[in-house]
């Protein structure tokens, strides 16, 4: 016996094991192309949000001033003398509000009413694809609409009427309305989800201590899915937030905010105004500003609040179960 | 409600919350919302028809002089509404909502389901961890901050790319700046890329996975197992992304006034790679650009013509891409 004889019984062969991921090196050559576009596309996507977010935060740094945020819009002749953005960051605040106000409650109403009741069902299927058709509609289209509406004199008390007796349609209320309109569809999206998401036990749990379906859905559903309505909010606010074109058209997109008539608080809200997204269209070389700098620095300040409302809205659905759908 | 006398501020109590009442308000609140959105539909297209019947099919056609011109004399057309002005081929608008639209679905479609794929497949699971966030990111930005990026700081550089010869070989028609159909499509790509992103990772995960082991087991490679298994089960949920992002790209309007050059021109691929460098003006970007005079009664008419298109036009991608994706509710239970 040799020794190398000996040696082999003690170190059996190890048995054929292919490795755990197969390399990409021995695939055909048409695959590895496709990997690596794949690899292309997924780093370009990476090195466009940081150029995006790079740039901003330089011009940012360029020109975005403490003051600007405390100061209003003024008419000046040039760039150094054109007063802050005030009365647009105020603008966001109340478009928001107003928005908020009318399409959270009929959101969740909308919500609850088709997945609790949602009867007959034809009905429950056109306000369901209603919403849908909503979704989708440009805002564009909504704000036009929304100005020959409001224009009309039984909306007088939304805006103000000139002397003429010609109704101006343009205010923070007719703008929020229309707003709400965008923000429904989030708002309803989310809670149908987080209703269906809710085990059916929970209500029959109810039911057989004797709870009418109202007190159910007040005291047990609307509870359970706080965090589906809270999302869903937030997803609204970033629309709202970030959403030009009804400014433009059904705000009037003055510089400061220019009351209407009436009572305290009400006479702003009839007045127009504008809001960050707004400031920012009319600062452009587009808009009548042409005011760069102060284009870039709202428009940081808006980007820093998207960013914010965006990681509010990762951290509520991060506290859901199966958050799946990271996207409405 | 009925039964056993309760304290009276209870009983009153569960009689304003009683089911009888609850439901018909309900009900009545979620159809007040249905009304007014078929409200709108139906304004639109009634404010819209007088362009519509007066033009006929001319309207989707070409001709006329430019259309800005056709705008201009419709906004000026004499006050009595028997002597309006309706005048109007809006062809350039049309061409140039579905060049934009179109290139951009295109581009994006591929650049959307490469990345989908390598989200899902192939990245690293930190760099799996930052993607999440930035597609996100990407989705949040609001798009006039795209195209103040696109007016300060792409048109400029794009601007300096066209030579002065093609500028030259065009310049009685229109003039070329970096404003043009590149620029809108390249952004437009960039904003409508996230959405999709996102509905086909969705979907790829939502693929059975015995599938994907199966294919696996009989030693096909990862791409093929992705390629030829993942990608094709999701294809519904693929095209009802594409369907979803069309009706975004068709109504984005403000981002486009912007960055598109806003000049109601036809590109001509026949210039060659001039095309790629000339303005075009989408229908949602000519509403923005004329919305100052949406008071003067015909162009106002017109205007929502415009708008009735695209209102038409998202509604039924908005109920295609809902068609699309039934398919895909099977595999829900089995992931």
């Amino acid at each position: 016996m040799s020794v190398a004889g000996a040696a082999a019984p003690k170190a059996p062969a190890p048995p054929l094991r292919t490795r755990p991921r197969d390399s990409s090196s021995s695939w055909p050559l048409a695959d590895r192309i496709g990997l690596a576009c794949c690899w292309v596309a997924g780093l370009a996507l990476c090195a466009i949000a940081a150029t995006i977010i790079i740039y901003m935060a330089i011009k940012g740094v360029q020109f975005l001033r403490p003051e600007l945020l405390f100061s209003r819009p003024e008419v000046g002749v040039d760039q150094s003398s054109s007063g802050g953005f005030l009365d647009p960051l105020l603008g966001t605040l109340l478009i928001v509000i107003v928005a908020v106000s009318i399409a959270l409650p009929l959101g969740v109403i909308v919500a609850v009413w088709l997945t609790e009741y949602g009867r007959p069902a034809g009905l429950a299927r056109a306000v369901e694809s209603g919403v849908e058709i909503i979704a989708g509609t440009p805002s564009i289209v909504l704000a036009i609409f929304g100005l020959i509406v409001f224009q009309e004199h039984i909306f007088g008390f939304l805006s103000f009427t000139a002397s003429g007796g010609a109704v101006f349609g343009r205010s923070f209320l007719t703008a929020g309305t229309i707003m709400s309109l965008i923000a429904l569809p989030l708002v309803v999206g989310a809670t149908r989800e987080a209703l269906q998401a809710v085990p059916s036990h929970m209500r029959e749990a109810s039911f057989a201590l004797g709870k009418t379906r109202i007190a159910t859905i007040r005291r047990v559903l609307l509870p359970a899915v706080r965090p589906g309505i809270a999302t869903g909010t937030v997803l609204g606010i970033g629309r709202v937030v970030g959403d030009t074109a009804i400014i433009v058209i059904l705000l009037g997109a003055t510089a400061q905010l220019e009351p209407g008539e009436g009572p305290a608080g009400i006479d702003v809200l009839r007045g127009t105004g504008s809001t960050l997204t707004s400031y920012v269209y009319n600062n452009s070389p587009v808009g009548e500003g042409n005011a760069p700098e102060k284009a870039y620095a709202a428009a940081c300040v808006l980007l820093l609040i998207a960013i914010l409302l965006n990681s509010t809205v990762t951290r509520l659905a991060a506290g859901r179960r199966g958050g799946s759908a990271w996207i409405t | 409600m009925t039964g056993a006398p309760a304290p009276e501020a209870a009983s009153r109590a569960s009689r304003r919350w009683s089911d009888a009442r609850a439901e018909p308000v309900l009900a009545g609140l979620s159809v007040l919302v249905l009304a007014v959105i078929a409200g709108m539909v139906l304004f639109v297209l009634v404010s819209a028809w007088p362009s519509f019947s007066h033009n006929g099919l001319g309207w989707l056609g070409s001709g006329g002089g430019p259309v800005d011109e056709q705008l201009r004399s419709i906004q000026r057309s004499p006050a009595e509404p028997s002597r309006y002005v309706y005048e109007l081929h809006a062809w350039p608008l049309l061409y140039g909502t579905m060049l934009t639209t179109g290139l951009a679905l295109i581009f994006g479609l591929i650049f959307s389901l490469l990345c989908a794929v390598f989200i899902v497949e192939f990245a690293p699971p930190a760099l799996r961890r930052a993607l999440e966030p930035i597609v996100r990111l990407l989705a949040a930005v609001p798009s006039v901050i795209y195209g103040l990026l696109g007016i300060l700081a792409l048109g400029p550089l794009l601007g300096g790319l066209i030579s002065e010869e093609s500028k030259e070989s065009v310049i009685y028609v229109v003039s070329l700046t970096g404003l043009n159909l590149t620029l809108a499509t390249l952004i437009l790509t960039i904003m409508i890329t996230p959405i999709m992103i996102a509905m086909i990772v969705n979907a790829l995960r939502s693929v059975p996975r015995s599938w994907t082991e199966g294919s696996a087991a009989l030693g096909v490679n990862r791409w093929r197992t992705v390629w030829k298994i993942s990608v094709r089960a999701a294809r519904p949920a693929i095209i009802a992304a594409a369907v979803l992002a069309t009706a975004r790209a068709l109504g984005e309007a403000i981002m486009l006034s912007m960055v598109s050059g806003s000049f109601a021109f036809a590109p001509n691929p026949l210039d060659g790679l001039t095309f790629f460098f000339e303005p075009v003006r989408p229908l949602a970007a000519t509403i923005v650009d004329n919305a100052e005079a949406l008071s003067v009664k015909p162009l106002g008419q017109t205007i929502y013509a415009f708008a009735a298109v695209l209102l038409v036009s998202t509604a039924l991608l908005s109920l295609a891409g809902w068609a699309a994706k039934q398919p895909m509710k099977k595999y829900a239970g089995r992931v």
